[in-house]
């Protein structure tokens, strides 16, 4: 089969850092092809090297054997390459037939909106949406959107799409519709490049797959000649062991209890109680309420009915939550989590001020050495405790949220998807980090998409259109509790 | 998703029809604003509702409505001005000082080398906001201080009387039973509603001001269009002076001063978002009339200088309350 894209040695610097340093890729012409990388391997500086928005350096672009379009000539490339970027590009104002044919409304004169909506209707059914053309596009959903993206980076007539980290904001059963959607495109014969940080996605989608480190590539090969193990030590450069999971023992004190709790299009009637020294995870897909629960555990939301407390001390709100001991890991890093232009030193001591210093006064330098402290134990990479938090990469950005929930040595620890766009490694340290706070003493909740990390926690409380549906020990098996999460089983 | 998309087709054909008038009903809500205070300044005097009064009405608003149509494609693109108001005293001044009354032929020249400069003000301020990303909101804030100090240091802080003829006649003038001042604001939005509403360009600005990466993404040449923007905007900012200058007859130091309040009322409660990518022109010239007519009114009904501030303020705010009850959403 003939390569459809080609990068071939491609050096791409901004300022002294290299982001890509002599790197290549070639997908074969109807594969779907991943890339994956830690944060900061220089996949993203990739995807805009081939989508003709940055240009390299050194090194060459070719699509199918053919040298690239000249970087001004937009039209050109988008014949050739679509992209759904990590990033959404609808613009949330404009209507989606709009948002379909952003800056080519017309061929020249003014616009025909009644044909245009004609025409946008006639993308969309194409390709298979069901989405209203008219409605403005901010009013839809995650997966709506990503949907629009993929029709319009296809409606160029490109043969070759990349999907940046589409699945990263999605939940189970709306990946499960993305795969198949890919599945359809690939019959079509539609070349694509799929990054994702889930290697069993790679796994389950992908004919093939590079893998990039350091700005450089290390490896490409044919997903089935590639084992798990070997995939995650190309990424990381180093044999590393599957995460194990430690065992304990829960204590008997309980440290966060819920009764009754019910939220109206949320969750209905939860009990909850969690003892020291144990970790439940809450699972269910992206309706069943899981986040909302937790947020109401954490005070962010107030239940309609019934009763958290925490420590045995009922709470009202978030201040009240934390005075009574409870540190948490909100869902959106980005909104909840911290505040970008704050140093580390900052960011991670905001909860435990108070103690640095009398009356309202923060000593700097108490505050730096608790810093230096947080930043060794969970191993954040950074130049310092004053670096600014919006300067570093997503995984040492969650290890620093995460840092400020331990701050204050919580009894009572509620985690709701540390680990999305997350790195291997990364990964492993914050689960690392939660268990050995439950080893101190504290008891967690520990809310995820993932199965994996649902792994650390002694039990799994499996939620269904927000009832706690079932509660799975120890040692489950991916296909059971997915049957529990879609309802299939009880 | 992936099932059923024929008989889905139908269904989004039949709800294009209410959710469009929607849309354009939300251009629409400052009009039964504009009603009420119709009906309410027939009560308060009944010289309101002559044409004479209304055709004064909308001259002395026209070069205001200017400088907000000015801000509005400014805002539409996701940037600020905060200078405006400063050209459109600075930039006839100082076309008076190059070209005085007494210079002849050259007096044609007047109005072409006032926009030039108010062009240039807004290409400055391009300049700085784009090159040096410099924030739209201190770089414009400066400009303002700046341009009018140079308008104060260049006069002597005097009001100019003797001006060139072309200067005082756009201001001035009568062309068709109305005054050209309304004509020329009418044309401009007109032009500004159309190109903003069914044209690539103009349908460019809400793409930049609603996500510019996107923008960049679809090919549309950001930063080109938004100093295109901010140069128009320096224009009819100058436009706006020379109508004044023609309206009163002079050039006070102060001209413009104090307005870009009034402009950004104007502009947010006709709908134009202060985030970017929202609001139309329209819009924006309902939040003009309804000024216009408060403004009429509070005159008519004899309310004393001091307290007409006050109930400026205190209508614009019910103005963006009922508009955004009306409109429904959340405003920015």
């Amino acid at each position: 089969m003939k390569n459809h894209v080609e990068a071939r040695n491609i050096v791409k610097r901004f300022g002294p850092t290299v982001a890509l340093n002599g790197a290549g890729i070639s997908i074969k012409e109807g594969d779907t092809h991943a890339l994956v990388g830690r944060n900061g391997a220089g996949k993203s500086t990739l995807v805009s090297i081939l989508t003709g928005l940055q240009r390299p350096d050194e090194g060459e672009v070719l699509f199918s054997g053919e040298a690239a379009p000249p970087l001004a000539d937009r039209d050109a490339w988008r014949r050739r390459v679509a992209c759904v970027y990590q990033k959404s590009t609808i613009i949330p104002e404009l209507s989606v037939a709009e948002n379909l044919f952003l800056n080519r409304q017309t061929a020249g004169g003014p616009i025909k909106w009644k044909a245009l909506r004609a025409r946008a209707r006639e993308v969309l059914e194409t390709y298979q949406v069901d989405i209203d053309a008219d409605v403005l596009a901010g009013d839809l959903g995650v997966e709506q959107r990503q949907l629009v993206e993929i029709a319009r980076a296809l409606s160029f007539g490109a043969t070759f799409i990349i999907l940046d980290e589409p699945t990263a904001q999605l939940d189970g059963p709306a990946i499960e519709r993305l795969f198949e959607r890919m599945r359809a495109l690939r019959e079509q014969g539609v070349t694509m490049m799929f990054i994702s940080h889930h290697l069993d996605e790679v796994y389950e989608i992908c004919q093939s797959v590079s893998v990039f480190r350091d700005a450089r590539h290390i490896r490409t090969a044919e997903v089935d000649d590639l084992p798990h193990d070997e995939l995650v030590s190309a990424m990381t450069g180093e044999a590393t062991a599957t995460y194990t999971y430690r065992s304990r023992t829960a204590g008997t004190g309980v440290v966060l209890a819920a009764k009754g709790l019910s939220l109206t299009g949320r969750y209905e009637a939860v009990d909850l109680t969690v003892r020291s020294g144990e970790i439940v995870g809450l699972a269910g897909s992206g309706s069943s309420g899981k986040v909302g629960l937790a947020e109401t555990l954490v005070g962010l939301r107030r239940p309609d009915k019934g009763v958290v407390s925490v420590n045995g001390t009922p709470i009202k709100d978030v201040p009240s939550a934390l005075k009574a001991g409870l540190g948490f890991v909100p869902q959106d890093r980005h909104h909840e989590g911290f505040v970008p232009l704050l140093s580390i030193a900052e960011n991670a001591t905001i909860p435990i001020a108070h103690k640095l210093g009398r009356f309202g006064f923060v000593s700097p330098a108490s505050r730096r050495a608790r810093a230096v402290e947080m930043i060794k134990d969970l191993d954040i990479k950074t130049e310092g405790p004053d670096q600014p938090v919006g300067d570093l990469s997503g995984g040492n950005a969650q290890k620093v949220v995460l840092a400020r929930a331990l701050a204050d040595d919580p009894k009572a620890l509620v985690v709701i998807n540390p680990t999305a766009g997350v790195d291997v490694k990364a990964k492993q340290s914050l689960l690392g980090a939660v268990e050995d706070a439950v080893e101190r003493g504290a008891g967690a909740v520990l809310v995820s998409d993932e199965l994996d990390d649902l792994r650390v926690c002694d039990r799994v409380l499996v939620m269904f259109h927000g009832r706690v549906v079932k509660d799975v020990p120890r040692g489950w098996s991916d296909h059971e509790l997915v049957a529990v999460m879609e309802g299939i089983e009880q | 998703m992936t099932t059923s998309t024929t008989p889905s087709a139908p269904t989004a054909v039949s709800a294009a029809g209410p959710r469009l008038r929607l849309t354009r009903f939300r251009d629409l809500t400052l009009v039964p604003v504009i009603v009420l205070l119709l009906v309410v300044g027939a009560f308060v005097d009944p010289v309101f509702l002559t044409p004479g009064n209304l055709t004064n009405v909308l001259q002395q608003q026209s070069a205001l409505a200017l400088v907000v149509l000015a801000e509005a494609l400014i805002l539409i693109a996701g940037k600020f001005d905060l200078s405006l108001e400063s050209t459109v005293g600075m930039a006839p001044a100082i076309t008076v000082l190059l070209i005085p009354a007494a210079s002849g032929g050259m007096g044609l020249l007047a109005i072409p080398i006032c926009l030039l400069i108010g062009a240039a003000i807004g290409a400055f301020n391009g300049f700085l906001i784009l090159k040096f990303q410099l924030s739209a909101f201190v770089v414009t804030l400066a400009m303002l201080i700046v341009v009018h100090g140079l308008h104060l240091g260049l006069t002597g802080g005097k009001s100019l009387f003797e001006l060139p003829e072309s200067l005082l006649y756009l201001g001035s003038a009568t062309w068709l039973g109305l005054p050209a001042a309304i004509w020329i604001a009418g044309v401009l939005f007109a032009v500004g509603i159309v190109t903003l509403g069914y044209f690539r360009v103009g349908r460019s600005l809400y793409a930049i001001g609603g996500n510019a990466d996107a923008a960049r993404a679809a090919g549309i040449r950001v930063e080109r269009v938004v100093w295109t923007v901010f140069i128009i905007g320096g224009a009819l900012a100058a436009l706006a002076g020379i109508l004044e200058t023609g309206r009163l007859g002079g050039i006070s130091a102060n001209q413009g001063v104090g307005w870009i309040f009034m402009v950004f009322a104007a502009a947010v409660i006709g709908g134009v978002s202060m985030d970017g990518g929202k609001g139309t022109i329209f819009g924006a010239l309902t939040g003009v009339l309804v000024i216009g007519l408060v403004e009429n009114i509070l005159t008519l009904k004899g309310v004393p200088g001091e307290w007409k501030q006050l109930v400026y303020g205190v209508i614009i705010l019910v103005a963006l309350m009922i508009s955004r009850v009306a409109g429904g959403k959340a405003q920015d």
